[in-house]
């Protein structure tokens, strides 16, 4: 028998119990939806976290204190003090493919307006940080290297911060907020930016000359943290080769000792960040196949109770000279049939689904081809390994007890 | 020797039920020619099917030698023997068997799907052939579910011809069937005897019996009796049924 009038048969076999194929189908329909739509999904999100990241600039660079470990107690990168102002001047006179550099010298304030108030997070950085994190101003101006050098007590801020504070919607722009006892004049708003990948709120900032932070707010004289940005993307690394050259001679670390800092340039964390979600997709396509295999196993039922019911049938066959292996294929067929079918379908309703899901989230949506094609296979393989079963005890049967079956 | 269709030779089937043996078959000896149209008769259980199976190569003997058409069964492989029924058997049996919701012509045409010499186009042509032989050439296209009994067995006799076997093998064929279709199924069983049809037939009627050429009678799975018979015209005594008794 040719495949041809296999698949024929077959499908008429299936048609003729057209609600049970279906509902067979069901599970397979949905098994592969979910995978379709849970690798694409996982697929989205990667390309959104990377065109997110690029969105803080793509050649950032960040330096920052190395842990340190004290009697064996990691005392966390907090506690270390080895960034200075010694690193910034040599940063930014001796390097070739460093384009800026910034600190960074983190506070918090209650900041009032009024009788309005917010939890304020404080970023002491100079003037460059706007290059270097792809920051835009909406209205205003950035403070100057000046006022870096007179501790000015003036502050760029962020969306959220212009929403809690100026409520009545008067303009931000000259107005003094209080940082806690503090006055600090507004001279500048930054455009919007959404959340970051790990949820943040990059519009709830609040931009200050890192010596106010330093002097008037701290009391102390090391940075935080270091941002430089490479003159290029692909610069990237010799920006971080260089940066390290020079701070390991600032701070007099003997050939073979430990940095005392880390460098993270934007592209580690891209490569750190896919493989989280790399990691998410696999694990949500290996519990979508779960729900695969519980649709094979709806098939291995069905084909079982339709092996039972056309033991006449198979009898007959056999009688007139079908082959065990006529009546294995023509099991299996169908089989394979329900199954690529289900997938067939499962497939445009994942992909209806996940676009649908990318939309929602605001997602780049994304065909995975792969998917598609291992989703096919998955189900023709699935039609064979469960259909295997039933098929082989249809063929096993004597004909003269399937011809007696009642 | 070139006019034998099959031979038998002191051929037993032993069923093990248990601790317990069933002699089906008994020693059972007899040939059959071209041309023949045997009837083979007995009491229930008598091991009528059991012979006709094994005629069949559906079952193997436990003991004995089998023949048909030149080939010595015991040496074939399972393969071999649904090579065998498919080209040289055609089977007809008491309830038909056919397959529901698919037409008379599908229903005939299906022994040729299994032999891949045959063209889809030859394959429906013989079809159709063997469905005029049996008189139904308006019912082509019909469903087993909308045919009389007496139509749905000449479409399962049809699918016996089809293949063009040297044997006609046909339990009970009439079982299933009333005195007036039995005799139309027993005058087309004629017709294709005239043709050369070589045919063997268990039924455990005599008067379907009078209609065949020789009587092979089993009782407890010996042959007890097997006599030629003077062959009664089934067609004639469908006219005098329909004279005298309807
Ligand atoms: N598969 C089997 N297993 C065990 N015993 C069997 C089997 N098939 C047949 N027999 C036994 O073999 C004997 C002959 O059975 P068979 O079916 O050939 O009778 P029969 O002449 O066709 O009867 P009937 O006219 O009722 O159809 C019976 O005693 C039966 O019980
Ligand atoms: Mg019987």
């Amino acid at each position: 028998m040719n495949i041809l009038s296999l698949i024929r048969i077959a499908i008429r076999a299936l048609m003729r119990n057209k609600k049970r194929a279906g509902l067979t189908m069901l599970g397979i329909i949905i098994g592969i939806a979910s995978v379709i739509a849970m690798v694409s999904l996982g697929q989205s999100s990667t390309l959104s976290v990377r065109e997110q990241l690029s969105g803080m600039g793509s050649n950032m660079i960040m330096i920052m204190p190395a842990r340190q470990m004290r009697g064996g107690v990691n005392m966390g990168s907090a506690s270390a003090q080895s960034l200075d102002m010694r690193d910034l001047n040599a940063l930014e006179q001796n390097t070739r493919y460093v384009a800026n550099v910034s600190p960074l010298v983190n506070s918090s304030a209650q900041l009032v307006f009024g009788s309005n108030n917010h939890p304020g997070s404080i970023q002491g950085v100079a003037p460059s940080y706007l290059n270097i994190r792809m920051y835009k101003l909406e209205s205003g101006i950035m403070f100057t290297d000046e006022d870096v050098k007179k501790y000015n007590k003036v502050c760029v801020i962020g969306k959220t911060v212009v929403e809690n504070l100026f409520k009545n919607g008067e303009n931000p722009i000259g107005q003094v907020v209080r940082f806690g006892s503090i006055p600090m004049k507004v001279i500048g708003v930054l455009e919007a930016k959404g959340q970051n990948q790990m949820g943040q709120d990059q519009d709830d900032v609040v931009l200050v000359p890192y010596t106010t932070v330093q002097k008037r707010f701290m009391a102390i004289n090391h940075f935080n943290m270091l941002f430089a940005s490479a003159t290029s993307e692909e610069e990237s690394e010799y920006a971080a080769t260089e940066i390290t050259y020079i701070l390991r001679s600032n701070h007099k670390i003997a050939p073979g000792a430990e940095d005392d800092f880390e460098i993270r340039t934007q592209e580690e964390l891209l490569t750190t960040m896919s493989s989280v979600t790399q990691l998410l997709t696999v694990l949500l396509a290996a519990i979508a196949s779960i729900s695969l295999i519980v649709g094979g196993i709806g098939i291995m039922n069905i084909m079982y109770v339709t092996v039972t019911e056309r033991t006449k049938e198979i009898g007959l066959r056999m009688a007139i000279g079908a082959q065990n292996r006529d009546i294995m294929l023509q099991f299996l067929s169908e089989s394979v049939i329900l199954s690529l079918i289900g997938g067939l379908i499962g497939i445009i309703l994942g992909l209806i689904l996940s676009y649908l899901l990318s939309y929602v989230l605001k997602w780049p949506f994304v065909v995975s081809q792969t998917a598609i094609l291992v989703s096919f296979l998955v189900c023709a393989a699935t039609g064979i390994f469960f259909g295997w079963y039933p098929a082989k005890k249809a063929a096993n049967m004597d004909p003269i007890a399937a011809l007696r079956y009642e | 020797m070139d006019n034998e269709i099959l031979k038998i030779t002191n051929l037993k089937r032993i069923f093990r039920v248990g601790n317990e043996d069933v002699h089906a078959l008994n020693g059972v000896t007899f040939s059959i020619e071209r041309g023949e149209f045997v009837s083979i008769m007995g009491t229930s259980g008598s091991g009528k099917s059991t012979l006709l199976n094994i005629l069949g190569c559906l079952d193997r003997p436990s003991a004995g030698e089998y023949c048909i058409d030149g080939v010595a069964v015991s040496t074939l492989s399972k393969k071999e023997l649904s090579t065998l029924r498919n080209r040289k058997i055609g089977f007809v049996f008491q309830n038909y068997n056919l397959l529901a919701r698919t037409t008379a012509i599908e229903n005939v045409e299906l022994p040729l799907m299994y032999n891949s010499q045959v063209s889809s186009k030859e394959r429906r042509e013989r079809a159709i052939e063997a469905l005029v032989a049996v008189g139904l050439e308006n019912r082509l296209m019909h469903m087993p579910n909308q045919m009389s009994g007496g139509q749905q067995q000449r479409v399962a006799i049809a699918r016996a011809l089809v293949n063009d076997p040297v044997i006609l093998l046909a339990d009970e064929a009439t079982g299933n069937l009333d005195t007036r279709t039995s005799y139309e199924i027993m005058s087309l069983f004629q017709d294709l005897h005239d043709k050369g049809k070589t045919i063997a037939f268990v039924t455990h009627e005599p008067d379907i019996a009078v209609f065949t050429t020789r009587t092979i009678k089993l009782r407890d799975g010996n042959i007890i009796e097997d006599v030629p018979v003077e062959m009664q015209s089934a067609a004639l005594a469908l006219q005098n049924y329909k004279e005298f008794k309807i």
